[in-house]
């Protein structure tokens, strides 16, 4: 073994083992982390002895009925609108992957106008829909009307939110879902299908499994963003987390220490999200090698051990 | 052109028993390239037809179109007494929905060149997904079935490994055991050791010359000459998208009569 070793470069062949090696001592990184924890502290410290954030207003307001409430109106419409986004989505998005004209038609205008158009406007559209469509009927076309609605008994503040909120976020729900299905080999369908697999099953089974790998990622950020959105409702009159501290600084006039009461929250349910959509990418990348648990990676060199390995784990 | 005349039982000793499958007349057009010109085979049950020749001659196209991968422009293809694809109603001739064309598949099993099974299931979960959710088996009945031909294999231990954990050679011998599971009345192999490292190739050959040796209805379209002697009751060569010969394989092998077959055979020596 030795004498394998080359000759010219100094010590032992154990003193050259990089197992031993170690990693030197940087003084330009601690001088770097220094600055910037001095900073940060320094900032930290100048937040928070600064009267005019009115830190004790914000903690008396933190846990406020009203802004409670608020905060309920916006987490449960971001759910509704975000899984009616998700289910119409998915249907735009087979729809546009269809070899159906009608369907990819319907598809694509539906997505073409409402990702086109603020969602801000959108939602006022949705809100004032009796000045255009007094009463809202389901008939026969061109024939006899079957039921009607007064439209304004129908359209409330929270029906305009959760469809406004909705279809706009079917439209972009729609093209994530769409790029996710591209993505999976077409090998994978084809020989689902080959097994006599019908294709709603094909899809639910075989491709969309593989899709998700890359649908949540944005989905998660379309989440987040949706949280935010639901801010947008406050012009229309629903009570949400915005409009709740608005309502109290309206009163109090305290608007920066509420609005800081609505982003901390903003910025709590966000976080928890986060962490959510870090378990649901593991889940999905199960049979990926990049994100393999080291177990079963140890597993396929573990030799005869590895079923008992891999029964631990699955 | 040389497009063979109508094959009878002549290529089989055997009982004049119904063919498996019949394909007449078949044509395959990609835009304006005809990959096949006019195919005409017949397939009896328990026969294994080994399909040669070179890249582009039409074989994994005319093998896709069996089982409707691929749609035909001309002619027809049955399957045990199925016209694939399509149904004669009041004596016009219908296109299939797509659940019938999958209800026609189930009695087909396919092994594909990229193995393709499905990544985010374990082995075992590959293997049953077919059994339980398209022919309704009891979980069960599919395990146990699917454990029996796992280990037929040899790969018994590997039920609960994701794909991605085994070689090359066990992921297609699990592709094969994925289509026995459903019971098939004819198998299709599609190129099965073409991806493989060539150390890895034996293993899979020796699972079909099992298979072969069992009775199984194969068509099997492959590169390997030797798996075609040892294995096939019969040797079909394509180029240019005709059969251009076929018979038994020390004929078709041992002393080519076509030109093209001798050309293709001389760089295999």
């Amino acid at each position: 073994m030795s004498a394998a070793f080359p000759t010219n470069p100094t010590g032992s062949v154990d003193a050259r083992d990089v197992a031993t090696a170690h990693r030197p001592f940087r003084t330009d990184r601690l001088i770097l982390w220094t600055i910037t924890l001095a900073i940060a502290a320094n900032f930290a410290w100048v937040v928070a002895h600064n009267e005019n954030f009115g830190w004790p207003v914000v903690s008396q307001y933190f846990f406020d009925p009203t802004v409670i409430s608020g905060l309920y109106v916006s987490l449960g419409l971001t759910v509704v609108a975000m899984a009616i986004g998700v289910v119409l989505g998915l249907l735009l998005a087979i729809a546009r992957l269809s070899s159906d004209k009608l369907a990819f038609t319907l598809a694509g205008l539906f997505i073409w106008f409402f990702r086109g158009t603020p969602l801000l406007v959108q939602l006022i559209f949705w809100y004032n829909l009796s000045t255009l469509f007094p009463t809202l009927s389901i008939g026969i076309p061109l024939g006899p009307t079957l039921a009607s609605w007064d439209t304004n008994s129908v359209i409330t503040p929270m029906t305009a939110a959760i469809v406004g909120l909705a279809l706009n976020e079917a439209a972009y729900m729609a093209e994530i879902i769409r790029g996710g299905l591209l993505s999976v080999d077409r090998g994978q369908a084809e020989t689902a299908e080959a097994f006599g697999m019908a294709r709603a099953r094909t899809l639910w089974r075989i491709v969309i499994p593989q899709a998700m790998r890359s649908i949540v990622p944005p989905t998660g950020n379309q989440l987040i963003s949706m949280i935010k959105a639901t801010s947008l409702v406050s012009v229309i009159a629903m009570a949400d987390l915005l409009y709740s501290v608005q309502s109290i600084y309206n009163a109090t006039f305290e608007v920066i220490p509420m609005l800081l009461v609505a982003v901390i929250w903003y910025l709590l349910i966000t976080s928890v999200l986060n962490i959510g959509q870090g378990y649901i990418e593991r889940y999905y990348g199960r049979g990926d090698r990049r994100s393999g648990d080291a177990a079963a990676d140890v597993s396929t060199n573990a030799g005869p051990v590895s079923p008992i390995v891999q029964e631990a784990n699955h | 052109m040389n497009i063979p005349a109508t094959i009878t039982p002549q290529m089989i000793e055997a009982a004049p028993v119904a063919p498996l499958v019949v394909a007449r007349n078949v044509h395959k057009s990609f835009d304006r390239l005809e990959v096949l010109k006019g195919i005409d085979l017949d397939v009896s049950p328990g026969e294994v037809v080994v399909i040669l020749g070179p890249s582009g001659s039409g074989k994994s196209t005319f093998l896709r179109c069996i089982n409707h991968l691929e749609a035909i422009n001309k002619g027809s293809i049955f399957v045990d007494g199925e016209q694939i694809g399509y149904r004669l109603k009041n004596d016009r001739l219908e296109k299939l929905s797509g659940n019938a064309i999958a209800r026609q598949r189930r009695k087909i099993g396919m092994v594909f060149q990229q193995f393709n099974l499905y990544p985010h299931m374990t082995v075992l979960q590959n293997i049953i997904e077919a059994p339980v959710g398209i022919h309704g088996e009891s979980r069960k009945a599919a395990t146990e079935n699917a454990m029996l031909l796992l280990d037929r294999v040899g790969l018994s231990a590997k039920a609960g490994s994701y794909p991605r954990h085994l070689s090359g050679g066990q992921q297609q011998r699990v592709a094969i055991v994925r289509a026995l599971a459903i019971k098939p009345k004819l198998m299709l192999f599609d190129e099965p050791t073409s991806a493989l490292d060539p150390e890895l190739v034996g293993e899979v050959l020796s699972t079909m010359r099992d298979l072969a040796s069992q009775g199984l209805t194969m068509i099997v379209v492959t590169h390997e000459i030797g798996f075609a002697r040892e294995a096939a009751d019969r040797v079909v060569f394509m180029d240019g998208g005709h059969i251009v010969e076929q018979g038994r394989p020390e004929d078709v092998l041992g002393k080519p009569q076509h030109p093209r077959t001798q050309a293709f055979l001389s760089r295999f020596i």
